[in-house]
C-alpha cells in the first residue's frame, strides 16, 4: 500500500511522448536554458575575477562598471554569480546523477526481482524517506563537515530514496506488461530484462524525473550554503552569496536579492514545465513541487 | 463488523510502521555520531588535546563502552527526559531545548492557524469560479509562490516592511512580548515568509482537489436538478472534498518543519532549528542529537496522521484492500 506521499513529489510519470509544451512550458524550458548556458559559459563572460577587490567599497549599487553591484567585500557581483551559477549548477548535475543511477539500479532491480528482495529494500527506503530531507542533510554534515565532495554524495543519497519510489513504480507497470512476461517465460535473465525490457521502455519519465531532482538538489544545496554548512568561502554557490551578502539588507542595500532571485528563477522555470505537462496530461501535481 | 476491524487493523498498521520508522531515525541519529571522524571527545578537546586528557574525557562520557550500551543509554535518556550536556557551553540540553521548542511550537502554531483556513478559503473560491479572473490569480500566483525558496521570500518582506517602510524589525531574536502589538510586530515577517509556500500549495492542492470532485456525476447530478451553486460546493463536494485535502495540510505541516531552520535562521528567531543549525555549526553532537530527533518525530507523527487521514479518506483502502 502506498498513502504516504513524501514532501517531495514522487512525481507523476508524466508520458513524455504525449506531452507538448504550451507557452508556460516554453518560457520554463527558456528560463533553465538560460541559466545552463551561464554555467557553460559564465567564466568566460565574467567582466572579472570573482575573487578579485575591484572596489574599496561594499554594496555599490548596480552600475554600467558593476552591473549589479560590489558585494559586502567590495568583489563584483555580477561575475561572482556567473560563476557560482557554474559551482551551482555542477554540483547539483553530479548529486543528482549519483540519484539517479543508485534510485533507478535499487528501483528497477526491486521491482523485477520481486518477494523478499522488493520487501527488504522498499522497507529501508521508506524508513530514509521519512527523514526530512533538510534535517537528514544537517545531521551528515554535522559528522563528516562541510566538504564539497560530502555535500554532493549527501545530496545524491538523499534524493535518491525518491528516485528509488519513482523507479520502482515505473518497473513494477512494465513488470506486468506482456512483453517482459513474455521475455521471462523465453527464460531471459533478471539482467538481460532490466537492461532491454524495461529500462529503455521507462526511460522518458525518468529524465523528466531527473530534471525535477536537479532542481531541488539546487534548492538543497542553496539551504545548506545559505545557512552557512554548504559551500565555504571564499568559494560561492548561489546560496553563499545570498548568505555573505545578508548583512547589507539590515543597512538598506538590496545585493542579496540578485542571487536569491537566480534560485527562484531556477524553480520557477522547474515548476512552469511540470505543471504544463501535468495539465496536459490531464493528471494533477500530487504532493508538494517544492 | 468485519470492516470496522480491518480498517482499524490498517491503522494500527501504519502506527506499528510509525514506531518502527522513529526506531530507525533514532538508530541513524545516533550512528551518525559513531561515524564521527575520531571521536566526540577529540572534538571537544580540538588543539589542546594530549592522549592522556582524551582518554580521561572518553573515560568519562562512557565512550569506551560498546556502541550498543551507549545507544540503548541515549534512548533512554531521550525518552526519559535526560538528554545530557552540551558539548559547546556545558549546558543542560533538556533545558536548552524546553526553552527553545516552545519558541518554535508559538511560530509553526501560529503559522498553522493562519495559513490553513486562508489556503482553504482562497482554493475553494478558485475551484467555485473555475477560470474566472480570481481564478487565475490564485492559479499563477500560487505557482509563483510555491516556487520561491523561503529566504527569498523573507529577504523581500524584510526589504519592503523592514527597511523601506521601517513597521516591523528585520530580525526578532526577542520573545519576551510586552503586549499582543509587540507579539504581532515581531512575528509578523517570519510568520509570512514561513506561511507564502505552503499556503500556496494548499490552495493549489485544494482547488484541484474540489474541481476534481465537480467533475464528477453525483454533482452533474445535482446540478441538473437545479441545486445551486454555493449548496454544490458546501453539501455535495466538500464534504467529499475534506479527507483528499486534510491528507494535504498535514504534509504541508510536515514541510513547514524545514521551511522552519530556514526561517528561523533569516530572522535570528531563538527557536529549536537555530539551535540545530547553530549546533550543527559547532558539532554540538548531544543537542544536532536531540534536536534532530525532535525533528524527525514530529515529521512521522504528522505524516502518519496524512496517512491515517488518506485511510479514513478513501473507502478503498478502508475496507482493507484496493
Amino acid at each position: 500500500m502506498q498513502t504516504s506521499i513524501s514532501s517531495e513529489p514522487a512525481i507523476v510519470a508524466v508520458p513524455a511522448k504525449a506531452a507538448r509544451l504550451g507557452a508556460a512550458g516554453y518560457v520554463g524550458v527558456a528560463i533553465l536554458v538560460f541559466w545552463l548556458l551561464i554555467a557553460i559559459a559564465g567564466r568566460l563572460v565574467a567582466p572579472y575575477d570573482p575573487t578579485e577587490f575591484v572596489s574599496d567599497e561594499g554594496f555599490l549599487a548596480p552600475s554600467l562598471q558593476f552591473l549589479l553591484g560590489t558585494d559586502y567585500l567590495g568583489r563584483d557581483l555580477f561575475s561572482r554569480l556567473l560563476v557560482g551559477t557554474q559551482l551551482t549548477l555542477v554540483m547539483a548535475l553530479i548529486a543528482t546523477m549519483i540519484a539517479s543511477s543508485v534510485g533507478t539500479f535499487l528501483g528497477v532491480f526491486a521491482a523485477v526481482a520481486g518477494g523478499w528482495v522488493d520487501m527488504a529494500l522498499s522497507r529501508v527506503n521508506d524508513a530514509f524517506l521519512s527523514f526530512p530531507t533538510t534535517i537528514l542533510g544537517l545531521v551528515i554534515i554535522a559528522a563528516l563537515g562541510s566538504h564539497i565532495p560530502v555535500l554532493v554524495i549527501t545530496t545524491g543519497l538523499i534524493y535518491s530514496t525518491s528516485v528509488f519510489r519513482v523507479s520502482r513504480a515505473l518497473a513494477m507497470d512494465q513488470a506486468q506488461l506482456d512483453y517482459v512476461v513474455v521475455a521471462k517465460a523465453r527464460g531471459e535473465g533478471r539482467w538481460w530484462i532490466i537492461a532491454h525490457e524495461v529500462l529503455p521502455n521507462i526511460f522518458a519519465p525518468l529524465l523528466v524525473d531527473f530534471g525535477m531532482r536537479l532542481t531541488f538538489a539546487i534548492l538543497f544545496l542553496s539551504a545548506l550554503s545559505f545557512l552557512g554548512l554548504g559551500v565555504q568561502p571564499p568559494l560561492a554557490d548561489w546560496g553563499t552569496l545570498v548568505r555573505e551578502n545578508m548583512t547589507g539588507l539590515t543597512s538598506g542595500v538590496f545585493t542579496p536579492i540578485f542571487p536569491a532571485m537566480a534560485i527562484a528563477s531556477f524553480a520557477i522555470g522547474l515548476n512552469l514545465i511540470v505543471d504544463d505537462l501535468a495539465t496536459r496530461s490531464g493528471q494533477h501535481i500530487v504532493g508538494k513541487l517544492i | 463488523m468485519k470492516g470496522q476491524a480491518l480498517f482499524a487493523t490498517l491503522i494500527l498498521k501504519r502506527a506499528g510502521a510509525g514506531i518502527f520508522t522513529l526506531w530507525f531515525v533514532s538508530i541513524l541519529v545516533f550512528a551518525a555520531s559513531a561515524i564521527l571522524p575520531g571521536d566526540v571527545a577529540e572534538a571537544v578537546l580540538g588543539q589542546s588535546a594530549t592522549p592522556e586528557t582524551i582518554a580521561a574525557l572518553r573515560e568519562k562520557l562512557g565512550l569506551t563502552r560498546p556502541l550498543w550500551e551507549q545507544y540503548g543509554d541515549w534512548l533512554f535518556g531521550f525518552v526519559s527526559g535526560d538528554l545530557g550536556q552540551s558539548l559547546a557551553s556545558g549546558a543542560d540540553v533538556t533545558q536548552l531545548i524546553m526553552d527553545r521548542l516552545s519558541n518554535t511550537l508559538l511560530l509553526g502554531g501560529l503559522t498553522a492557524a493562519i495559513a490553513v483556513p486562508f489556503a482553504l478559503l482562497i482554493g475553494l473560491v478558485a475551484a467555485t469560479f473555475p477560470g474566472s479572473a480570481g481564478d487565475r490569480a490564485v492559479t499563477i500566483g500560487s505557482l509563483v509562490l510555491v516556487s520561491v525558496p523561503e529566504y527569498l521570500m523573507a529577504t523581500i518582506l524584510v526589504m519592503i516592511f523592514a527597511i523601506k517602510l521601517g513597521w516591523f524589525p528585520a530580525v526578532s531574536y526577542t520573545t519576551e512580548f510586552t503586549s499582543f502589538g509587540h507579539l504581532f510586530s515581531v512575528m509578523v515577517l517570519p510568520i509570512l515568509a514561513l506561511s507564502a509556500s505552503i499556503t500556496a500549495q494548499m490552495a493549489r492542492m485544494t482547488r484541484a482537489t474540489v474541481l476534481n470532485i465537480l467533475g464528477s456525476t453525483f454533482i452533474e447530478m445535482a446540478l441538473l436538478k437545479g441545486v445551486s451553486r454555493w449548496r454544490i460546493i458546501f453539501t455535495h463536494a466538500l464534504p467529499n472534498a475534506i479527507g483528499p485535502i486534510a491528507n494535504v495540510v498535514a504534509l504541508n505541516l510536515a514541510y513547514l518543519l524545514s521551511g522552519v531552520v530556514i526561517v528561523e535562521t533569516i530572522f535570528a528567531y531563538p527557536g529549536l532549528a537555530k539551535l540545530l543549525v547553530d549546533a550543527v555549526a559547532s558539532r554540538d553532537f548531544p543537542v544536532v542529537q536531540s534536536c534532530a530527533l525532535i525533528f524527525c518525530a514530529s515529521y512521522t507523527v504528522l505524516m502518519l496522521v496524512a496517512d491515517v487521514l488518506a485511510i479514513l479518506a478513501n473507502p478503498r483502502l478502508r475496507r482493507g484492500g484496493h
